[in-house]
C-alpha cells in the first residue's frame, strides 16, 4: 500500500497534530528542509521567527499563556544551539515546550559533519529530558512521550533531536496507545495524614502566610488557593511567578515577597509561625539570607517535584502532590474542623491588624513627577489601562520589577516573565507567541532599552504576522538593574551600563510598516498609550523615564528580607 | 562525607551522562563509578561513590530518581549491603623476593594472575580500606602499578522496586 507510506518528516507533524498543536515556532536549515517540506503543505501553522531563541521565548509565552504545550523547531548545530537560552528559561520556570532539531544524518554523527552539534549531549542538563531519533520506527513514541513528559508532573522543556535520514525515511506513523515510562513516577494525590496535619495547623496558627509560587499556576489551583486563603482567612503572598494565582484586589493578597517585595510581604514572611508554601520554591530572591527567613515559622510545603521539598527549608509538614488536588483536600479537612474556626480569634485579629500596619507604613504606591516620567508612573498607566485583564509579557531589569510591583492581575496566565533564569530578550519573543495564543486580548510587552535591543529582530515577525502586540519601552537610557547595583554596591563607578544610542521609535517601527513614537512629557503619557492600545495594530511606544530611579525596597543580595532598604538614603539634618 | 549509591537505570544512550552530569551539575564529586548490565540487559546498575555533605544526601538520591531513564537509586551508604572493590596491582619483584610477595598476597586473600621474570600481577578483592593495606604493603616490595574498579554494592535489603505503571495515551486522529 504505497499510497500510505509517509516520510518521517510527515509523521512528525502527524504526531504533532495528534497531539493538537496549533502553532509551531521554528526557523529552518539544512537538514531540515524535508521536514519544512512537509510543513509547506500546511497540516499546522508555521511562525518564522528571526532567531531561535525567540522560537523558543515564543514557545513560552504560548505555553504560559495557555498552560498547553509551545511548539519551537530549529535546524542542528547553530539552530539547535540558538534554541539552549530558550530552553534553559523553561526548565527554571517549569514551563511546558517541546523543541524539535534536526541532527545530522545517521551515519555522520560524530564526523564533524557540517553544522554538527552534539544537541543531544548540549541540552541535556538543559531539559526535563530529551532524545536523539535516528530510526522511524522509533519516532512516534518519543515524540508522544516527549509531550507527555513536558504537560506533566513538574512541567519542562523536552527536546526531539531527529537525524535527517530519519526525515526522509519512508514508512508509517505507528499509533502509540500508552506511555510506559517506568522511572517517570509522578504522585499528584498527596499523603492523607499529612493533609490532615497540614489542616490542623493551619487552625492552631496564630500567624499564618500562604506562600503561593508558580506551582499554582501550572496546575490551575487559582480557585483552590482564593478558597484556602479565605477560609483560613491567612493574608497570601504570591511570587514573581505567580502574580494573578490570586487576584490583586483580593483583601488577603498582600503582593509579592522577596528582594523587591513589599514591605508587608516581606515583614510577615518573618514574623509568621506558620509558613503554608504551595508549589512555590524558597528562591534565593524570595528568602534573602537563610538563617532569617521566616525564622519563627513552621512550614507546611507542596509541591509535585519531591526534591523540592526539604531542598532549601526542611518543612514541617511534606506534601508531596499536585497543588490543586492537595489543596482540595486540606479544603475537605478543613470543612470537617470548621467547630475550631475561632479558636485563635484574637490572635488572629491582632495578626491582621499587623499586616494592615506594614501595609500602610509602606504600600507600594507609584511615584509622580511634573518633570519627567517615573518609572512607577509609567506602570500605574499601564495598569490602568489594563484594569486586572491584559496580558503583560516583560522583559527583565527594573521595568520587570516596576511592572510586578504596580500593575495588578486578576487572573492568572496574565504575568508572563522569564523569573529563574531572567534572560534578557525575553519579552518581546514571548508576547509574540502569547498574542497568538490569545488573539482576543490585549497584550503588551514591557521592555527595558536594554533588553528590547536583543529582540528587535522579532519586529518583523510582529509586522508580519499582524499581531497587534503594544511594545512599551521603558526607557531609562541605562541597563537599569545593573546601574543600580553599581551605584549602591560599587560606589557609583558605572562601568558599561550606558546605552546612549536607541534607535528613532517612528522610524524603527516604520521600517516594518507600523507606529511608533517617544513619549516624555509626564502630561503626554497617558493619551501615548491610550493611542498605542486604540491602533488596531502593533505599536512601538518609546517611553523615556528619569535615569536614575532605582527599585525599591531592595533587599541587598545575602541580607534578610526584613532588613528592606526601602529607598533612597535621605540627607540627615544636623543639629 | 563519603555516599554511597546504587542506581537502577535503563540501559539507554546517554543514560550514564544524565546521572554523572547531575552530579556535577550541583556540585558533588564522584569518588567512584562502576556500571555494567543487569540480568535484564535492557537495564544497567551502577554503584557510584560521591563526596556529599550529610544534610544533601537525600536530596542527590531525590534529584537522581526525578531522572527519566533512572529507575530507582538508593543510599546505600548505611543499612544492610554488600561493598566490595578489586584492585588489579603489578608489583616488580626480585629474584628474592617472589615468595614473600606470593605469601603476603595470600594472607590478603589476593591471587597472581600474571607472573613473569619482571614480576606478578596480583588480584586483591575486599572492602576500599582492606585494599589501601594491601596496596601499601605491595609498595614496600618495590614499584607497583594499580588499577582499582571503584566500590560495587549490592543491598540486602527487601526494598520493592517501584516503577510508575503504562498511562493510556489518548492520540487520536486528526481531523482533516
Ligand atoms: C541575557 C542577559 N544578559 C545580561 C543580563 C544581566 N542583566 C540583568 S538586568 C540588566 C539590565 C537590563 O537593562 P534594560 O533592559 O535597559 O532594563 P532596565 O533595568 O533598565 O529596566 C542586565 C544587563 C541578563 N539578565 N540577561
Ligand atoms: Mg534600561
Amino acid at each position: 500500500m504505497p499510497s500510505n507510506l509517509m516520510s518521517g518528516a510527515q509523521v512528525v507533524l502527524e504526531c504533532l497534530q495528534r497531539e493538537k498543536v496549533e502553532v509551531i515556532f521554528g526557523y529552518p536549515g539544512g537538514v531540515t528542509l524535508p521536514l519544512y517540506d512537509a510543513i509547506f503543505d500546511g497540516p499546522i501553522k508555521h511562525v518564522l521567527v528571526r532567531h531561535e531563541q525567540n522560537a523558543a521565548f515564543a514557545a513560552q509565552g504560548y505555553a504560559r499563556t495557555t498552560g498547553k504545550v509551545g511548539v519551537c523547531c530549529a535546524t542542528s548545530g547553530p539552530g539547535a544551539t540558538n534554541l539552549v537560552t530558550g530552553l534553559v528559561d523553561a526548565m527554571m520556570d517549569s514551563i511546558p515546550i517541546v523543541a524539535i532539531t534536526g541532527q545530522v544524518t545517521s551515519k555522520l554523527i560524530g564526523s564533524d559533519a557540517f553544522q554538527e552539534a552534539d544537541t543531544f549531549g548540549i541540552t541535556r542538563s538543559g531539559t526535563k529530558h530529551n532524545f536523539l531519533v535516528k530510526n522511524l520506527a522509533e519516532l512516534p513514541r518519543a515524540i508522544h512521550e516527549a509531550f507527555h513528559i513536558a504537560s506533566t508532573g513538574r512541567p519542562g522543556p523536552v527536546l526531539v533531536d531527529i537525524t535527517k535520514d530519519c526525515f526522509t525515511a519512508n514508512g508509517h506513523y505507528t499509533p502509540v496507545s500508552s506511555i510506559h515510562l517506568p522511572g517517570y513516577r509522578v504522585y499528584t494525590d498527596g499523603h492523607a495524614g499529612q493533609m490532615r496535619r497540614a489542616a490542623q495547623a493551619m487552625l492552631d496558627a496564630h500567624r499564618p502566610l500562604v506562600y503561593a509560587g508558580g506551582g499554582i499556576i501550572h496546575s490551575g489551583a487559582s480557585d483552590e488557593l482564593r478558597k484556602l486563603v479565605e477560609t483560613i482567612d491567612a493574608p497570601a503572598v504570591t511570587t514573581l511567578m505567580a502574580l494573578g494565582a490570586l487576584p490583586a484586589n483580593h483583601p488577603n493578597f498582600i503582593s509579592m515577597p522577596g528582594m523587591h517585595g513589599s514591605y508587608a510581604a516581606n515583614m510577615a514572611m518573618t514574623e509568621t509561625d506558620l509558613l503554608i508554601a504551595l508549589g512555590s520554591r524558597f528562591d534565593d530572591r524570595v528568602t534573602g539570607r537563610l538563617s532569617a527567613f521566616a525564622p519563627h515559622a513552621k512550614v507546611i510545603h507542596v509541591d509535585i517535584d519531591p526534591a523540592e521539598v526539604g531542598k532549601i527549608r526542611v518543612p514541617d509538614v511534606p506534601i508531596v502532590g499536585d497543588v490543586k488536588k492537595v489543596l482540595q483536600k486540606i479544603l475537605e479537612e478543613l470543612g470537617a474542623l470548621a467547630d475550631q474556626k475561632e479558636k485563635n480569634a484574637p490572635a488572629r485579629a491582632q495578626w491582621w491588624g499587623q499586616v494592615k500596619e506594614w501595609q500602610r507604613l509602606h504600600p507600594l504606591a507609584p511615584v509622580f513627577s511634573n518633570d519627567e516620567i517615573k518609572p512607577q508612573h509609567l506602570m500605574a498607566e499601564i495598569d490602568r489601562l489594563s484594569g486586572g485583564e491584559a496580558i503583560v509579557c516583560s522583559d527583565v531589569g527594573q521595568h520587570q520589577m516596576w511592572a510586578a510591583q504596580l500593575i495588578k492581575f486578576n487572573h492568572p496566565r496574565l504575568w508572563i516573565n522569564s523569573g529563574g533564569l531572567g534572560s534578557m530578550g525575553f519579552g518581546l519573543p514571548s508576547a509574540l507567541g502569547a498574542q497568538f495564543a490569545r488573539p482576543d486580548k490585549l497584550v503588551f510587552a514591557i521592555c527595558g532599552d536594554g533588553g528590547f535591543q536583543m529582540s528587535i529582530p522579532e519586529l518583523a515577525t510582529i509586522a508580519n504576522q499582524q499581531l497587534p502586540v503594544k511594545i512599551i519601552v521603558m526607557n531609562n537610557g541605562y541597563l537599569g538593574m545593573v546601574r543600580q547595583w553599581q551605584e549602591l554596591f560599587y560606589n557609583n563607578r558605572l562601568s558599561q551600563v550606558q546605552l546612549d544610542t536607541f534607535p528613532e521609535p517612528e522610524k524603527l517601527a516604520g521600517a516594518y510598516g507600523f507606529k511608533g513614537r517617544t513619549v516624555e512629557r509626564p502630561s503626554q503619557l497617558r493619551k501615548a498609550l491610550e493611542d498605542a492600545v486604540n491602533e488596531p495594530g502593533p505599536y512601538l511606544l518609546n517611553v523615556k523615564v528619569s535615569p536614575f530611579e532605582n527599585v525599591y525596597p531592595m533587599v541587598p543580595a545575602g541580607g534578610a528580607v526584613n532588613e528592606m532598604v526601602l529607598g533612597a538614603p535621605q540627607p540627615v539634618e544636623v543639629a | 562525607m563519603l555516599q554511597l549509591i546504587s542506581v537502577l537505570l535503563e540501559n539507554k544512550p546517554g543514560a550514564l551522562m544524565r546521572v554523572t552530569g547531575l552530579l556535577s551539575a550541583r556540585g558533588y564529586n564522584i569518588e567512584s563509578l562502576t556500571v555494567a548490565r543487569t540480568m535484564d540487559p535492557e537495564l544497567s546498575r551502577m554503584s557510584i561513590v560521591v563526596d556529599v555533605e550529610p544534610n544533601q544526601r537525600s536530596q542527590v538520591i531525590k534529584q537522581m530518581n526525578k531522572l527519566i531513564n533512572v529507575l530507582q537509586a538508593s543510599d546505600l551508604s548505611e543499612g544492610p549491603a554488600v561493598r566490595r572493590e578489586m584492585a588489579l596491582v603489578r608489583v616488580r619483584s626480585t629474584m628474592q623476593n617472589r615468595t614473600a610477595i606470593l605469601k603476603e598476597a595470600e594472607i590478603f586473600g589476593a591471587r597472581a594472575v600474571d607472573s613473569s621474570v619482571e614480576g606478578f600481577a596480583l588480584e586483591a578483592t575486599g572492602d576500599p580500606e582492606k585494599l589501601d593495606e594491601f596496596i601499601d604493603v605491595m609498595r614496600s616490595y618495590g614499584e607497583i602499578e594499580v588499577t582499582r574498579s571503584g566500590l560495587v554494592v549490592v543491598s540486602l535489603d527487601n526494598k520493592k522496586l517501584r516503577l510508575a505503571p503504562p498511562v493510556p495515551k489518548e492520540v487520536e486522529a486528526p481531523l482533516i
